[in-house]
């Protein structure tokens, strides 16, 4: 184990922690935050340019993309098809073969679809994508997406934006047992630095999130933050906690006292 | 002739090219993907793409997101 390196289809980064570039404030509190959170991947969507505003400052003047790997997803995409369209533009514009599938099944939810990810990362995987699919919690799911070749499985902990934290502890520690030889990187739902912690200390590899920081009353603080939670998390995996027990045990002699 | 511009019709001189149409966009080629009709347009190739009449051109890049 490896405390602060996280390996994705035999490349290493220096941080467990990816970050989203959606919702902040401002570019310039983007960048404090990403530099805060030593996020070494940092997540981008796919649009359309709009061709109304012409010569505004672009995503990329404020990522160095020297220092981060770009992640592009396909948010927004309902059907595998429109999901594999939108990863072929994000190689074209990124040049990279990394791509964070999504196929939403439900607008209020955004809970995945299963079929059409599953389809889509066949698809991707033949066309020599390194396909990182966001999941259910279901084990069965992560099976399928890692026999299908995904180069890791990205269960959520809650649902996307919502900072609820990890609501079904069981099914994702099923799945951390479970799938091995690829990363299980923790995505959505991670609402504060605590949560993130609990990730980690539950033995995933990884911890995606981009509401949890952007959102925050601070989020260049907060940024500090998850990176330390994540680095706090990952150490006492590592470490290995003690077992719970029901009763006191002292942590004094018991002998020598005065009489 | 009238090419649809990520779903808007656009006026573009004839035998243009999407290297050209990039150029009168004011776009950079390095940071986009474009797509006509459904297919990738290799950046490689944007010099000598030719677009035709109705072609359906998407011109995307990447924004923020999670």
């Amino acid at each position: 184990m490896k405390t602060d390196r996280l390996t994705i289809a035999g490349r290493s980064y220096s941080s467990r922690l990816i970050v989203g570039t959606g919702k902040y404030p401002n570019f310039e509190i983007m960048r404090r935050a990403i530099e805060a959170s030593g996020a070494a991947i940092v997540t981008v969507a796919v649009r359309r340019i709009d061709l109304s505003r012409r010569g505004g400052e672009s995503l990329l003047d404020h990522i160095d993309t020297k220092q981060v790997t770009l992640l592009p997803n396909t948010a927004g995409c309902y059907t595998a098809d429109e999901a594999v369209r939108t990863a072929r533009l994000a190689r074209e514009a990124g040049l990279s073969e990394l791509i964070k599938l999504e196929v939403i099944g439900d607008e209020k939810t955004l809970f995945p679809d299963n079929e059409g990810l599953l389809q889509a990362t066949r698809v991707l995987v033949k066309e020599g994508f390194t396909v990182l699919p966001y999941t259910n919690d279901d084990l069965v799911v992560a099976k399928r997406l890692r026999d299908a070749g995904a180069a890791a499985v990205m269960p959520l902990a809650a649902p996307i934006g919502s900072g609820l934290g990890i609501q079904n502890a069981v099914n994702l520690g099923l799945i951390l047992e479970e799938i091995q030889g690829i990363p299980v990187i923790v995505d959505a739902g991670v609402g504060t630095a605590s949560d993130a912690a609990i990730v980690l200390e539950m033995g995933a590899d990884g911890v995606l999130m981009n509401t949890g920081i952007a959102g925050a009353g601070d989020p260049i603080r907060m940024a500090r933050a998850m990176r330390l939670a994540v680095e706090a998390g990952r150490l006492a995996a590592e470490a290995g906690r003690i077992p719970r027990k029901l009763h006191a045990t002292a942590s004094s002699p018991i002998t020598g006292l005065l009489r | 002739m009238t090419i649809v511009l990520n779903g808007e019709p656009h006026e573009a001189p004839q035998g243009a090219t999407v290297q050209a149409l990039l150029e009168t966009i004011g776009l950079a080629p390095g940071r986009v993907a474009v797509e006509v009709n459904g297919r990738i347009a290799s950046r490689e190739d944007f010099a000598r793409a030719l677009l035709r009449e109705n072609d359906r051109v998407e011109v995307v890049h990447f924004v923020g997101g999670g």
